[in-house]
């Protein structure tokens, strides 16, 4: 059965042009593609973008049907595992980096709180906007899917690894989080902060206890002040680096990161 | 000659087309059970590593739930699970790189054990995760027992935390009460409303409106599945908000009414064509016994074609436990219990949609949601058997 599968896969790669493949994360996709037109037309190269998913695209630069991996989250371990198991050295490069936005319904009168805050409304302990200074009005929770790197990254840094309360509502997307909490009085959410619209009120937040509060934007976000900020991956194997390399220059070129910062990412460095 | 020739050619292409796809459904059954029934097989742990604590550490069995509220902090002291009145530890993997440098660590991790063994027997209280290719015979801690994924807890639990670190937990059952709330719900509201208009469409309609009438019904079945969704989130989720003065929208009702929409085809069509095949004799005759239109409809073409409204119902339903974005997209998905219709709902289908995308492939996530297919396989056959019985040629009249 196995090897049926596999004999596919090689047909299928045989079939496709020699060129560089670049697989993974939804957020990066957009990045990725963007970039990719770019070299292609400015290097005559045949660059070939698909999305799929993190950890899809992590387990094809295992099975080696991909030459890089895009993700919007760290290798975890048990993926550099199987990496390490299957005898193959990887390289890691940050192409760009992504700020993340605490979001509320326009009409909240809280406008800061503070990462302790936060991980008390996301775990479920504060569930009343009057627990933080607001009305007293419950708090609805808006939140990504569990295998969404975006996820991962908020739990990590704001939640410090603890789970989200069960009763938290998964979206399928950012678009849909804009969404929902536009049209919901007592919701909160995170998006990356290119989806920023008019619709929704970003918060401000504090990491230091609430000595300084600082608003998401690309100005604090590149300063450096502002905390929720994640970078975005490419994966790729060392023996693939000559093959590869000229593209990843050419992203971290000045050319590639004005690019990535029209397209409302903040550039790598 | 010739002629017999072909005939013979074309019964055998017949037959292997038949059984090409017999084939193929048997061959993806299989392949969804492989993967699904590993599930069950499977340790709590991450795959490959082991909880490790203090040799002098009291505790030496923990359940998954334990691990997994010990990690997510929600017990100070290790009484709580039966230990000393010490206060718990936490060392996250990733944080061995504040305690150690990359050279005691190691490039590819080879002193992971070592630097491991060595904060465990100097912090007396930390419970930690340790990969088991880095346990040697000189590791100081105490591995921790924690049982295995048990079938008990996989069905009767409400916790749905797939990629927590490191124990992930499995309950599905909020999942179950979902797919089937949200699905009862849709065939509630659809079954009254679908049958009435077949019954006006084929009863009573004048057969130029029909003409116009059934088509747009059947382009219905046609608008993608997203496209519901879409318009679920933006006009019936505010609805239900405003309507039941509701904090959020988001709820298993909402997705009954998309769901209702997106069955009222297929609930229309098959009763339609039931109603339809009701031979004219027996409405004659029922008419000409002095029977009223009305009483013709409800005591003799109804009775008649009873199966065929069956079968519609039951495939009504089928198609509404099975959908899978537009649910997505306006349940809210909270993986919680539900006690009323107006409660965000996860559903099954939408787990996995959800969710596979981004699962590292052969994980016990992964083979988790496989299982999740398996059950809603499971679902959908007794539904599709049932269809069967219901609809099977009666000898009796």
């Amino acid at each position: 059965m196995k090897k049926i599968i596999l004999f596919f896969v090689i047909a299928i790669n045989l079939l496709q042009a020699q060129g560089i493949k670049i697989k993974g994360s939804d957020t990066v996709l957009a990045l990725s593609q963007e970039e990719a037109e770019a070299y292609n037309k400015k290097s005559k190269a045949n660059v070939s973008v698909t999305g799929g998913g993190t950890g899809v695209g992590l387990a094809a630069l295992v099975d080696g049907t991909t030459d890089i991996a895009a993700a919007s989250r760290r290798i975890k371990l048990e993926e550099k595992m199987k990496l390490q198991e299957a005898g193959k050295k990887f390289k890691e490069v940050v192409i760009a980096r992504d700020a993340l936005s605490v979001i509320v319904h326009p009409s909240n009168k809280v406008s800061q709180l503070t990462r302790e805050q936060l991980e008390g409304i996301f775990t479920g302990k504060i569930t009343n906007w009057k627990e933080v200074g607001g009305e007293d009005l419950k708090i609805v929770v808006y939140s990504r899917e569990t295998s969404s790197g975006t996820y991962e990254f908020f739990k990590e840094i704001v939640l410090l690894r603890k789970n989200f309360s069960s009763s938290v509502l998964a979206m399928p997307a950012t678009g849909a989080i804009v969404q929902s909490v536009s049209q919901t009085k007592g919701a909160i959410g995170y998006i990356g902060i290119a989806y920023l619209e008019k619709t929704i009120k970003p918060i401000k937040v504090s990491f230091n206890q609430g000595k300084t509060y600082v608003e998401p934007s690309v100005k604090t976000a590149k300063a450096g002040t502002y905390p929720i900020l994640r970078p975005l991956y490419y994966y790729y194997l060392a023996k693939d680096e000559s093959k590869v390399k000229p593209f990843i220059d050419f992203i971290l070129s000045a050319q590639g990161q004005a690019l990535a910062v029209q397209g409302g990412y903040i550039s790598a460095k | 000659m010739l002629k017999k020739y072909i005939e013979k050619a074309q019964i055998i292409i017949l037959a292997a087309s038949s059984m090409i796809t017999t084939i193929t459904i048997f061959l993806i059954v299989i392949f969804l059970f492989t993967y699904g029934l590993e599930f069950f097989s499977n340790s709590a742990v991450e795959k490959g590593f082991d909880i490790a604590v203090h040799s002098s550490n009291p505790v030496s069995k923990l359940s998954p739930t334990q691990v997994q509220q010990i990690f997510d902090q929600e017990f100070i002291s290790w009484n709580a699970v039966g230990g000393s009145n010490d206060s718990l530890e936490i060392l996250h993997m990733e944080d061995l790189a504040i305690h150690y440098t990359e050279e005691q660590i190691g490039l590819e991790f080879e002193h992971m054990g070592t630097c491991i063994s060595d904060y465990l027997s100097n912090h007396p209280n930390a419970i930690t995760i340790i990969p088991k290719a880095n346990i040697d015979p000189s590791f100081h801690g105490k591995i921790i027992q924690v049982s295995n994924l048990q079938l008990k807890d996989i069905f009767t639990t409400s916790k749905w935390f797939p990629t927590s670190k490191p124990v992930a937990l499995f309950g599905i059952l909020p999942m179950i009460l979902g797919t089937l709330l949200v699905s009862f719900g849709a065939i509630i509201l659809a079954l009254p409303l679908g049958i009435a208009t077949a019954i006006y469409m084929a009863e009573i309609m004048k057969p130029s409106w029909r003409k116009f009438i059934k088509p747009t019904i059947e382009l219905l079945a046609g608008i993608p599945s997203v496209v519901f969704g879409f318009f679920g989130l933006v006009v019936i989720v505010p609805i239900i908000k405003d309507v039941f003065q509701l904090e959020v929208g988001e709820t298993a009702l909402a997705g009954s009414v998309i769901l209702a929409i997106m069955a009222l085809p297929t609930i229309i069509t098959i009763t339609e064509d039931a109603l339809k095949n009701v031979p004219n004799a027996v409405r004659e005759a029922s008419l000409s016994l002095g029977a009223s239109k009305w009483q013709t409809i409800l005591h003799v073409v109804i009775p008649f074609a009873k199966n065929g409204i069956n079968t519609a119902t039951v495939l009504g339903i089928g198609r509404a436990i099975g959908e899978t974005m537009a649910v997505l997209m306006v349940t809210g998905n909270s993986a919680i219990i539900p006690h009323s219709f107006l409660q965000p709902v996860r559903t099954i289908p939408a787990t996995i949609a959800a969710e596979l995308g981004e699962v590292s492939f052969g994980g016990t996530h992964f083979q988790a949601l496989f299982a999740l297919g398996c059950i809603l396989f499971l679902f959908s056959m007794s539904i599709t058997l049932y269809v069967n019985y219901i609809s099977r040629p009666k000898h009796k009249i």
